[in-house]
């Protein structure tokens, strides 16, 4: 029978958190994800400031996390697709790819975010072939040729002082008159001779053929067009919270983050969130696995009302 | 070498015996980066599903990375990792930058197909 004490949705660094602190707790514990383990913290490079490690790439330290889960027994399905849900059932109802079942008596929700797109024609076209938005990983493709980059961010300012190294020139297309990035990336970048800026304006079409030739942008007060001659483009709009399966089911907010109250709980009862994909304002590996943590530990004391009381208590001292 | 767990092409000459042993073959020529991880990822699941395609990878900075490189179908390809899918030793489709479980699984059916059983001997 596939009924677990705990069903966790997602193995990120919150999932993976409380994964470990509840199977550690000898509490049957299930991790459905639909994308990669580790989710965003793969797509760090290098995690300088996860406390008392110097170092470490974020594909190293979700592989530790998910190693160290898996030691304390939680079970792990990923890449799966969860095809339908209950999560008012008593016990909570889970169908993956159609046809596997999987109940519950608590379920964390740690499903994330992922990368903004554009979403205007020629996006999913010229992906890989000059659209990308990892630039430590498509820079080098760029050497000497001219390329954009979009967003007005932390990460869009910060990419595009970095992607000066291979690029001959980087324009960053913003859509807004000022930038959201902390003042000194925003002077990194304009003190930078190889970046300019196009403000107020946004691309609203990939153009090419083999690969990417050109971009249309267009002044957001004028509605005047631009065509630009273009080798690369890299996208860093922010993200959005993989949300989309619980509208309607969970209370979300304006972003479409869910809303948890300092338990990590969620409306219904039993069903804790955790991670990117809550109303915060800080996204960190760090934030997450604290949420992770608190979200586990409300769980278990959630399941010692279904009598489990004994043995959770015994192992996580709460 | 790729901290992976599938099967290493460390040269040109293993990527030739690779695509001569095998009808069906899937190379994912990347780093250890955030958008070829999660390909690896899916490969190493579809083995099981997959027993008659040959899942591999190879290490996209190596020299004898050119076979995968160079190939006329990766001419325009700016994005990490550069996917190629072989049938009797010919490219029957190439991809670029990171792909879903979904996107792979349509590649393989498409031209790989579903395995064929043989007839149980009478």
């Amino acid at each position: 029978m596939n009924h677990y004490d705990a069903i966790i949705i997602g193995a990120g660094a919150a999932g993976l958190t409380a994964g470990i602190y509840l199977s550690r707790a000898k509490v049957k514990t299930l991790i459905l994800n639909e994308g990669t383990v580790g989710g965003q913290m793969v797509l760090t490079h290098e995690i300088a400031n996860y406390p008392g490690i110097e170092s470490i790439s974020g594909y190293e330290l979700a592989r530790n996390m998910k190693l160290q889960a898996q030691k304390f027994g939680a079970i792990i399905k990923s890449n799966i697709k969860i095809t339908s849900f209950d999560l008012n059932a008593n016990p909570k109802r889970f169908i993956v790819n159609g046809k596997d079942e999987y109940t519950s008596d608590v379920v964390i929700i740690t499903t994330g975010g992922r990368s903004r797109t554009l979403g205007v024609p020629g996006e999913n076209e010229f992906k890989g072939k000059g659209i990308s938005y990892c630039a430590t990983c498509d820079g080098d493709f760029f050497q000497g040729k001219e390329i954009i980059v979009v967003g007005g961010g932390n990460s869009a300012l910060e990419e595009a002082v970095s992607l000066t190294k291979y690029a001959s020139k980087v324009t960053i297309v913003h859509q807004f008159g000022h930038f959201q990035a902390f003042e000194h990336y925003v002077n990194e970048a304009k003190s930078n001779p190889k970046i300019d800026f196009i403000m107020e304006s946004k691309i609203i079409e990939f153009i090419g053929d083999e690969k990417l030739r050109k971009v249309k942008i267009q002044h957001q007060q004028t509605g005047e067009v631009l065509e630009k001659d273009i080798d690369g483009v890299f996208i860093f709009i922010g993200y959005v919270p993989n949300t989309e399966m619980f509208e309607g089911i969970l209370e979300l907010n304006q972003y479409k983050e869910i809303v948890v109250d300092k338990n990590m709980a969620t409306n219904i009862p039993g069903v804790y969130a955790a991670g990117d994909s809550i109303a915060k304002r800080y996204r960190q590996v760090t934030t997450a696995v604290g949420e992770g943590t608190v979200a586990a530990l409300s769980a278990a004391e959630y399941l010692n009302k279904f009598e489990k009381a004994e043995l959770v208590a015994e192992e996580t001292n709460i | 070498m790729l901290r992976t767990n599938l099967t290493h092409i460390l040269s040109e000459q293993e990527h030739a015996k690779l695509l001569q042993e095998n009808e069906n073959v899937m190379v994912c020529c990347g780093r250890m980066g955030p958008m070829c991880i999660p390909v690896y990822e899916v490969m190493e699941e579809l083995e099981n599903e997959y027993p008659h395609v040959k899942f591999a990878d190879m290490e996209f900075d190596i020299p004898d990375a050119r076979v995968i490189r160079d190939l006329p179908e990766c001419r325009n390809f700016a994005g990490l990792p550069f996917v190629v899918y072989y049938k009797n030793g010919k490219v029957v489709k190439a991809t670029s930058s990171i792909q879903s479980r979904d996107q792979i699984t349509s590649i393989l059916d498409q031209y790989f197909g579903q395995e064929v059983k043989e007839p149980a001997s009478k």
